[in-house]
C-alpha cells in the first residue's frame, strides 16, 4: 500500500497514515536515511500519536518517543525500552521510485 | 519523675525557641498550652530587620503548629509551682504537668538621662519596629532624617540597617572602640566599619551618649566625645538581658537567667528554662542555635530521655548591610600560645584571620569580614587538624570535614547525620536534605555544604543533560551563546554524541529559541521540539489538543470574549477559564488547529503559549481602575509585562501577577516572579510557585518604580534562563543557587558580576524580535503542511477521537487501552 511520496518525510520525524481497514501507522525517516513503520497507536494512552513524538537514539537504538507518557519504542522492533513486557506492532515497509509502501 | 508520662505541659513564650520545643513535640501525646504575651503568631526574630521590606508581619512568621493550645496577647503573670498553676494576664489558670520558660530577654537600655522621652525606642519585636517607623513617619522636617542607634554590636548593625530601611541616616554609637566587639577583631572591625561607612552610617566608636534631649521636633543626643548629634529617632540596642520578671522564686545565674542544670531543668523537677531567659549551668546565651538545642534537650528530656545540652557553638555568620561577617571558635585568640594568621585585601575589601594552636596544627577560630563564603569549609574544623595549605597565603580551603564536625549550627546537625541520609537512599537533593534533616533551613549559610556533601557522596545527579551531552544546560546555553551555533545537529556534532534524544531536543530547542533563532518550527528546530511546542498547542489525553489565546493581564474585550465563544461553538470545543485568567479550548484536532487559529489571529489575538516553557500569563487584580483599596494600577502593570516578556522560552514555564495592593488578590507570591503595589511603587517578589512544592516568593526589591521594576525583571528573567537547569522552575532554581537570595540581589540588582548591561541587552532584543509564532504558522504554506493527521488522507479525522456530552460540552470517551500491562 502506497503511504506518500519519500520526498514528504523528513529526518528523524514522523507521519501517520490511516489503512483501509481504519488501522494506523506510524513511519519515520531516521537521520541515517532508514525507513520505519510502528504501530501508531500508543499502548500506555491509547491515544494514536506515536507519530508525533521525538525520534532519537538511546544507547544508540533509534527510538520514538511517546508524547503522552514519554516511554521509548524501538523504532526496528517496536519494542518498548521502558517496559520491556510492551511492544507495539511493526510493520514492513520500504522506499520504491521515491515512493513509501508498506508491504 | 516528673516528665515521663505525657500530660499537660505549658510553655510560656511564643518566641522562637518556644516554637520550635512545641515543633519537636507536636506528635507526642503532651497536652501542650502556650502563653504568648505578643498578640500574634510566633515570628523569625533574627529576620526582623527585614521586616522594613515589606512592613508585612506574615513574611517573618514560623509555620503553624496545630496540636497546641496557643493563648496569644496572653502573660503569664504568675506561677504557683505548689499547685502547678500558671495565671494568665486575663485570670485563667492553667495547671501543668511540666512548665517550660522561654520567656526570652528584654532589651538592655542604658540609663542615660532622657532615655524615655517620645522619639527614643528599643529594637526587639514587631511593635517596637511599627513604633520606629511612626517616630520616624511623623518627622516632618525637612531633609533626610537622621537617626541614633545604641550600640554597635550585631543587633545595633542590624537596628541601623532597619533605619536605613526607611530612609533615615544612622549614626551608630558604640561604647567599645570597635563594631560588634563580641564577634570581631580590631583588624575585621576596622574593614566592616569602613564598608558600612560607605552605606551612609557614621559610626562613633568609643564613646557613648551622655544625655538626649528634645528640643522641639528634634532630638539632640550629646556624646561623651562631646558630639552632638541633632536626630529625629533614637534605638537603643546595647544588648538584652535574660527576662526573668516571672517570679517563681527560682535561683538565678550569676549573670541573670532562671539558673538550670545540664538538662534545662531548674532546682524544681518539673519547670525548665530554654533559649534567652535559660543560664545554663550559670551561662546565658543569646543566640538562637544554643536556643534550639536546648529545645531539644527538654522535649528529650521529658519524653525519658537523657540527652542534655551539649554546650554552644556561638559562631555566627551573617550579611550586615550587605557585608559578610562571619565569627568562629576563638576568634580573639584567647587560647594560651594562640597564633594569628591574617590576610587583610584592603583593595578588595576583604578581611580573614584564623586563629591556631601554639603548634600551628589545630584550628581554634577565625574571623572573616567581607567575604565570608570559606566559613561553611573552616567552622566544622574547629578543634581539629588544620591543613597546611589554609596557612598559605590564598590557602585553599577545600578540605575534608571529619564526620562529627557540625555542618548546620542552628539545629545542631552533623555530617554524619547528613552524610547517613545521602547514602541511605532518603535524601538525594538539598530540599530532601532539608525536610529530613533540618539542616540548612535556618540561616542557610550550610546550603553550599550540603550540595557538597552531596556530590563527595556520589548521589547527586551528573549534571550532564542527557546521553549526548556531559553538559548541563547552563554549560550548554554558554556554548550556544558563545559559539552562536545555530542548529541542533551542529552543536551535537562538536559537542555531544549519538543523534539526541527527547531530553536534549527539546532543551536545546529552547536554548536556541531563548537566544532568538527565528520561528521555532523552522526546518532544522521543528523535529526538535516536544509535541505541544510541534503543534502549538498542549495534546490531551487521547491525542487531541487544547488551545489557549493570550488574554494579557486577563483583559478582554466582550468583542474579543464574543469571537472565542463562537469559535468554540462551531469547532466544538469544550470550554474551561484557566487559573492564570484566560480560556482554554479543548478538543482540537492537529488540522481544525490552523481553522481556529485563522480565525482567532483574524480577530487580533495571538499565541498564549500555554503549550511552551515560556511566560504563560500576567495575572492582575482589577487595581485603581476600579477598587476601593487599590494603591497603583496593577491591570495596566500586568498588561505591560505580558506583552513585554510573551514568547520567552525559559528553562520552565513562568507564571506571574500583579496585584494592586498589599491584600493580595493576585496571589503574585505564589508565581516566579509576582509584584505587589506599594504606597510608593512596586515590591518584586521571585521563586514563588504553587503546584507540587508551593513556595511563598522571596521580596527581592521594593518600593521601585516601574522603570526600575521593569529592569529588574529583565535581569532576573535572563539570569534565570542563562543558569537554570532543565525544567528546573525558579522556585527550584533559588532554592539551589549558592548564595541564595542575597547573591541574586548582588547579581540583578547589585550588578556584582558586571552582567547587566548583557542581561538587558538580551532582553531588549527578545522584546524587538517577538513575533506571533501562530501569524508565522498561518504565512506560512511550509508550515501549514505539517498540520495534517494523515499523510494519505489529509483533513480525515483520527477514528480513535470520540466524544460524548457532560454537563452540555463534549469530552473525550476513553480510550481502551490495548494488551497494556502496567
Amino acid at each position: 500500500m502506497i503511504v506518500c511520496d519519500f520526498a514528504v518525510l523528513r529526518p528523524e520525524q514522523g507521519v501517520a497514515a490511516l489503512l483501509p481497514d481504519g488501522s494506523q501507522v506510524a513511519v519515520f525517516l531516521t537521520a541515517d536515511g532508514a525507513v520505519h513503520a510502528l504501530d501508531n497507536i500508543d499502548p500506555f494512552s491509547g491515544a494514536a500519536v506515536l507519530s508525533r513524538g521525538i525520534v532519537g537514539d538511546r544507547g544508540g537504538v533509534p527510538v520514538v518517543v511517546s508524547p503522552v507518557y514519554k516511554q521509548a519504542f524501538e523504532l526496528a522492533t517496536g519494542k518498548c525500552l521502558d517496559e520491556p513486557s510492551v511492544s507495539v506492532a511493526v510493520h514492513s515497509v520500504r522506499v520504491r521510485d521515491g515512493v513509501v509502501e508498506l508491504t | 519523675m516528673a516528665g515521663t508520662t505525657p500530660g499537660t505541659l505549658v510553655v510560656i513564650g511564643n518566641g522562637m525557641v518556644g516554637h520550635r520545643l512545641v515543633e519537636v513535640l507536636r506528635d507526642s501525646s503532651w497536652r501542650i498550652v502556650v502563653f504568648g504575651e505578643e498578640n500574634r503568631p510566633a515570628y523569625d526574630r533574627v529576620a526582623l530587620s527585614s521586616y522594613v521590606d515589606s512592613w508585612d508581619s506574615a513574611d517573618l512568621e514560623l509555620p503553624a503548629l496545630s496540636g497546641c493550645e496557643l493563648r496569644l496577647g496572653e502573660k503569664a503573670v504568675s506561677v504557683d509551682r505548689e499547685r502547678r498553676v500558671v495565671v494568665g494576664a486575663s485570670g485563667v489558670e492553667v495547671s501543668y504537668d511540666v512548665l517550660v520558660l522561654a520567656t526570652g530577654s528584654v532589651p538592655f537600655v542604658p540609663p542615660v538621662p532622657g532615655r524615655d522621652l517620645p522619639g527614643c525606642h528599643v529594637y526587639r519585636t514587631i511593635d517596637d519596629l511599627d513604633d520606629i517607623r511612626a517616630t520616624v513617619e511623623a518627622a516632618t522636617r525637612p531633609g533626610r532624617k537622621s537617626g541614633m542607634v545604641l550600640g554597635g554590636g550585631l543587633l545595633g548593625l542590624e537596628a541601623a540597617n532597619a533605619l536605613r530601611g526607611m530612609g533615615v541616616s544612622p549614626h551608630v554609637v558604640e561604647l567599645a572602640p570597635r563594631l560588634m566587639p563580641i564577634q570581631v577583631d580590631e583588624g575585621g572591625a576596622g574593614l566592616l566599619k569602613r564598608l558600612v561607612e560607605k552605606l551612609d552610617l557614621t559610626v562613633h566608636t568609643g564613646t557613648s551618649a551622655s544625655s538626649i534631649e528634645r528640643d522641639g521636633e528634634r532630638l539632640i543626643a550629646k556624646l561623651a566625645s562631646g558630639l552632638e548629634l541633632d536626630l529625629d529617632v533614637v534605638v537603643f540596642s546595647a544588648g538584652i538581658r535574660p527576662r526573668t520578671d516571672l517570679d517563681l522564686g527560682l535561683e538565678l545565674g550569676p549573670r541573670g537567667g532562671y539558673l538550670v542544670d545540664a538538662a534545662c531543668r531548674t532546682s524544681d523537677p518539673r519547670v525548665f528554662a530554654i533559649g534567652e531567659c535559660a543560664a545554663v549551668e550559670g551561662v546565658a546565651y543569646g543566640l538562637v542555635a544554643p536556643g534550639y538545642a536546648m529545645a531539644e534537650v527538654v522535649a528529650d528530656q521529658i519524653s525519658g530521655g537523657t540527652r542534655v545540652f551539649p554546650g554552644a557553638d556561638v559562631s555566627t555568620k551573617l550579611k550586615l548591610l550587605g557585608v559578610d561577617v562571619a565569627s568562629f571558635g576563638d576568634a580573639h585568640a584567647v587560647t594560651e600560645g594562640a597564633l594569628e594568621v591574617v590576610v587583610n585585601n584592603a583593595v578588595a575589601g576583604t578581611y580573614s584571620k584564623l586563629v591556631v594552636s601554639d603548634d600551628a596544627r589545630t584550628l581554634l577560630g577565625g574571623v572573616l569580614v567581607g567575604d565570608a563564603s570559606a566559613y561553611p569549609s573552616l567552622r566544622p574544623l574547629v578543634g581539629k587538624e588544620v591543613p597546611a595549605a589554609l596557612l598559605q597565603p590564598g590557602g585553599a580551603v577545600d578540605v575534608e570535614m571529619p564526620a562529627d564536625a557540625q555542618v548546620c549550627s542552628c539545629h545542631a546537625v552533623t555530617k554524619q547525620t547528613i552524610t547517613d541520609a545521602i547514602q541511605s537512599g532518603v535524601a538525594c537533593d538539598v530540599a530532601e536534605l532539608k525536610a529530613c534533616t533540618k539542616a540548612g533551613t535556618g540561616c542557610g549559610s550550610c546550603v553550599p555544604m550540603l550540595k557538597k556533601l552531596l556530590t563527595e557522596c556520589g548521589v547527586e545527579q551528573s549534571k550532564a543533560l542527557c546521553e549526548h551531552f556531559t553538559h548541563s544546560r547552563a554549560e550548554l546555553f554558554e556554548i550556544v551563546r558563545a559559539t552562536r551555533i545555530t542548529t541542533f545537529s551542529a552543536l551535537i556534532e562538536k559537542h555531544g554524541t549519538g543523534r539526541g534524544c527527547d531530553i536534549c531536543k527539546p532543551a536545546v530547542a529552547s536554548i536556541l529559541a531563548s537566544l532568538g533563532n527565528g520561528h521555532i518550527l523552522g526546518e532544522s528546530q521543528a523535529p526538535l521540539q516536544d509535541t505541544n511546542d510541534r503543534f502549538l498547542a498542549n495534546l490531551q489525553r487521547n491525542g487531541t489538543y487544547s488551545v489557549v489565546p493570550r488574554i494579557p493581564g486577563g483583559e478582554i474585550t466582550p468583542e474579543k470574549l464574543i469571537v472565542i465563544g463562537e469559535v468554540a461553538r462551531d469547532f466544538g470545543l469544550y470550554t474551561k477559564i484557566t487559573g492564570g485568567q484566560r480560556i482554554d479550548l479543548f478538543g482540537a484536532t492537529v488540522d481544525q488547529l490552523p481553522q481556529i487559529w485563522r480565525r482567532l489571529v483574524d480577530a487580533g489575538f495571538e499565541s498564549g503559549h500555554a503549550y511552551g516553557k515560556a511566560l504563560r500569563t500576567v495575572k492582575s487584580c482589577v487595581g485603581t481602575t476600579w477598587c476601593r483599596y487599590g494603591v497603583q494600577d496593577s491591570v495596566g502593570l500586568a498588561i505591560e509585562l505580558e506583552l513585554r516578556y510573551r514568547g520567552l522560552r525559559s528553562p520552565h514555564k513562568l507564571k506571574s501577577a500583579v496585584s494592586g495592593c498589599a491584600r493580595e488578590c493576585a496571589e503574585a507570591r505564589s508565581k516566579d516572579f509576582g509584584i505587589i503595589a506599594t504606597e510608593n511603587g512596586w515590591n518584586l517578589y521571585v521563586g514563588g510557585n504553587g503546584g507540587f512544592t508551593p513556595r511563598h516568593a522571596d521580596l527581592l526589591v521594593s518600593d521601585v518604580d516601574t522603570e526600575t521594576l521593569v529592569r529588574v525583571i529583565d535581569r532576573f528573567l535572563m539570569f534565570y534562563i542563562r543558569t537554570a537547569d532543565r525544567l528546573q522552575r525558579t522556585s527550584a532554581w533559588l532554592e539551589g543557587l549558592d548564595g541564595g537570595l542575597d547573591h541574586l540581589r548582588e547579581v540583578v540588582v547589585d550588578d556584582k558580576l558586571g552582567i547587566c548591561d548583557e542581561l538587558e541587552a538580551a532582553m531588549a532584543s527578545h522584546v524587538t524580535d517577538y513575533a506571533d509564532e501562530w501569524r508565522g504558522v498561518l504565512e506560512d504554506p511550509e508550515k501549514l503542511a505539517r498540520f495534517t493527521s494523515f499523510v494519505n488522507a489529509p483533513g480525515t479525522p483520527d477514528p480513535t477521537i470520540e466524544f460524548r456530552a457532560e454537563r452540555g460540552q463534549r469530552v473525550p470517551v476513553s480510550l481502551g487501552i490495548p494488551e497494556v500491562v502496567r
